[in-house]
């Protein structure tokens, strides 16, 4: 019996973290730019459909072919100009995914978002 | 509940359990493949670009691999159920029905990689809809572990608490990793990443149960000792796991913007491994002794393999939970050496330990006679799987060095090429160790049975 309590005592606190994870727990970051820009919703769109989660990461997340890009967009050394010309033609490793000048500014968009939500990225770095 | 038993008995079931291990064994066979197409794709960047980019052949990778994992779990689970309570299985239809789903579901997937169509997911990078299907395939699995089953927990052995557990909780993640499709979670990149990150962390945990559950299970046919896992020493670590497959998954969480207290419970649980590592310092001298009196049996060699797996990579998971450490390791090759000492490591040991035990009680004749077939591959894989992982290491101490000069990527990959040869070298020799495991399955299956 004990186990079947303790079993059932982990259980709804782990109901009860997840809510709580997904609510307090991840409202640091406002989400209102994603809401009003229809670039930046299209953007993610087409991150997910490319799948460029496969050979990128974004906060750690996906594969290591290709770079990180969570930082990407403020990062000195590529920034817009640097990401768009990957997009355009792709590169060594990168097919030409032949995209169009308006998906290019979308996904451009999105990873600009993404990139001012990394404050613990900007921290981390500075320190 | 006597171990003996198996040598004798066989149920309507047995005939589709070998067909879910012939289709198991495909998997990884064809995810293996996959894998060592990426791996020449780090070292020979226009191998394949245009055609099986890097963006088709990692999904291909994981998804196989990781379907590999769990329908091995699932053909071991229904070849023991009717063993354990003595009687068919609840549903044989919905076995098969199982089998169809699972296969047509994966043909589909397989499908919609070649042809570009993706959902752009950590692990499940296939189309969203498709997860629902996936899903419908274990119902019938589910019901015919519960219902032919039936546990009384109150006495069950940890294996099967391990096996509940991890069926409940691949419903549960599978369903979390979709709720990216609700808004509230979609427009929140923080939310959206968390998702994933806490959703397949756990259902890592969910398919590790069903492997352990599975692996005990063997453990304890071979050794006659049914007291072993009704031990509450084995249920104290049963629930460490729990905790951990719970709770855990924020250590890869560590540098996204949630709130600082999701960070500090997730260090604190990942430390409680600690407890885990302990014990197999302690129970060492006494594990060695039991693999050297049982090295004769293949299950017990791989189990032992698949313990030294456990140990290496539990020393890896709790250094690159600290999170001063986790800063420079997030993001590299080292994570992914986690990975593999994971799955090729520690599951494909203990599933193969499964697999052997399975096909021995089918077969002991043809199994003997594979007997040192079996061992070379056994011995080339974890030689080879030792320095594929060494060379992932490698690959990420490169990464955390080239960040920290901050160079440009271009620069790391040329440094890191080294490194890469070795593991796609490395990754080929392990799949010729896996590839002679595979092989003495199949000869060993087909292998006419001596009349008796």
């Amino acid at each position: 019996m004990p186990r079947i309590i303790i079993f059932l005592s982990l259980f709804i606190t782990y109901a009860i973290y997840s809510v709580v994870v997904y609510s307090k727990g991840t409202m640091s970051i406002s989400s209102s730019a994603f809401h009003e820009s229809e670039k930046i919703r299209n953007g993610k769109e087409l991150f997910q459909q490319y799948n460029c989660i496969s050979c990128h990461q974004l906060y750690g997340l996906g594969g290591y072919l290709g770079p990180e890009l969570t930082t990407a967009y403020s990062d000195p050394q590529r920034g817009e100009l640097y990401m768009k010309a990957f997009l355009q033609a792709g590169g060594p490793r990168m097919p030409n995914f032949h995209f169009t000048k308006e998906e290019i500014d979308d996904i451009i968009s999105y990873l600009k978002y993404v990139d001012t939500t990394a404050v613990t990225y900007k921290t981390r770095q500075i320190q | 509940m006597n171990p003996e038993k198996l040598n004798t008995e066989s149920y309507p079931s047995d005939k589709i359990a070998r067909k879910f291990l012939v289709l198991a064994i495909s998997y990884l066979l064809l995810g293996l493949l996959l894998g060592i197409i990426g791996g020449f794709q780090y070292i020979l960047p226009p191998f394949l670009k245009d055609n099986v980019s890097f963006q088709k052949t990692r999904p291909l990778h994981v998804y196989l691999v990781l379907t590999w994992i769990f329908t091995a779990a699932q053909a071991g689970l229904y070849y023991y159920l009717p063993r354990i309570v003595n009687r068919p299985v609840y549903w044989l239809r919905g076995v098969w029905l199982h089998f169809f789903l699972q296969l047509s579901v994966s043909l589909v997937i397989i499908i919609c990689f070649f042809l570009g169509y993706f959902g752009g997911r950590e692990y499940l990078e296939f189309p969203p809809l498709i997860g629902a299907f996936i899903l419908l395939g274990w119902v019938p699995f589910a019901i015919n572990f519960f219902f032919t089953l039936k546990p009384n927990y109150k006495t069950a052995p940890v294996y099967i608490w391990s096996w509940s557990t991890g069926i409940l909780f691949f419903f549960i993640t599978l369903s979390e990793s979709y709720l990216w499709l609700i808004g509230h979670f979609n427009n929140n990149v923080v939310r959206d990443v968390t998702v994933q990150w806490k959703a397949l962390g756990s259902m890592v945990g969910s398919w590790n149960m069903l492997v352990y559950g599975t692996a005990m299970y063997v453990m304890e046919k071979i050794s006659g000792d049914v007291k072993l896992f009704r031990s509450p020493l084995a249920f104290f670590f049963y629930f460490l796991g729990l905790t951990n497959l719970m709770f855990n998954w924020g250590h890869h969480t560590y540098i996204v913007p949630a709130a600082p207290w999701v960070k500090t419970v997730a260090y604190i649980i990942s430390m409680t491994e600690l407890l885990i590592l302990g014990h197999i310092i302690w129970n060492w001298r006494k594990s060695l002794a039991a693999a050297k009196r049982n090295y004769h049996s293949i299950p017990y060699r791989l189990l032992s393999f698949g313990d030294v797996w456990i140990f290496l990579n539990l020393i890896l998971a709790i250094a690159i939970s600290v999170p001063a450490w986790n800063f420079y390791t997030h993001g590299t090759h080292i994570t992914v050496a986690h990975a593999m000492g994971a799955t090729i490591g520690i599951n494909t040991m203990l599933l193969f330990a499964s697999v052997f035990y399975m096909i021995q009680k089918e077969n002991p004749d043809a199994t003997e006679n594979r007997k040192r077939m079996v061992g070379t591959g056994i011995i080339i894989t974890n030689i080879a799987l030792l320095v594929f992982w060494i060379s992932l290491l490698g690959s990420g101490v490169a990464k955390i060095i080239s960040k920290q000069n901050n160079e440009p990527f271009y620069t790391l990959m040329q440094k890191s090429q080294s490194w890469f040869k070795l593991f796609t070298y490395s990754g080929v020799i392990v799949f010729i160790g896996l590839f002679i495991l595979i092989a003495s399955v199949l000869l060993i299956i087909r292998a006419r049975r001596r009349p008796t």
